[in-house]
């Protein structure tokens, strides 16, 4: 199973802080 | 990965593709060098760290021990202490093994207020990860 990574920072900060979720941020180098 | 999915919201930002994300959360957070994960907390505070590649049972391990350090700073010492028990018990080879059971023994505790669970914990480490820096820790607790 993949990781669900989102690439909207900022709204997914904001939805976690809402829900009080924990929130996994990758930075990568990786190609897409 | 399950695991990841049923306990995070999950963000990246590629250095490159992002850029401007990467200037912005990466000094925020100091990420200096890639692959970097972080675990944050519900109020966006860094519990927990990678830094660099690490093979897939590794990389989970890493994860758990984050995820039971947000429960821990939560103060929720019940589901940290099974959480860090988990990573002992699912890796216990492990580099996570070791740090998890002194914080599993922590844990607990700070559930109960009873310096026995740390007298335990000690104990454990005689017979396991003896050598560790999470060993000698513990032994204070002797």
């Amino acid at each position: 199973m993949e990781i669900r990574f989102r690439h909207d920072v900022d709204t997914v900060l904001d939805e976690a802080r809402k829900q009080h979720k924990p929130v996994l941020l990758d930075f990568s180098a990786a190609p897409m | 990965m399950k695991f990841v999915n049923d306990n995070f919201a999950s963000a990246r930002v590629h250095v490159k593709d992002d850029a401007q994300l990467f200037q912005k959360y990466g000094e925020k957070y100091g990420a200096q060098w890639t692959p970097t994960i972080l675990e944050l907390d519900g109020e966006g505070v860094e519990r927990h760290r990678i830094e660099g590649f690490l093979p897939n049972e590794d990389f989970l391990s890493q994860l758990m021990l984050g995820r039971a350090q947000i429960a821990f700073a939560e103060q929720k010492w019940d589901d940290a202490e099974r959480r860090f028990e988990e990573v002992v018990n699912s890796f216990p080879t492990s580099d996570a093994a070791p740090e998890a059971l002194y914080w599993a023994g922590v844990s607990r505790y700070k559930a109960t207020g009873d310096a026995r669970f740390l007298k335990e914990t000690a104990e454990a480490f005689k017979t396991r990860y003896q050598g560790t820096s999470w060993a000698k820790k513990a032994s204070i607790w002797n």
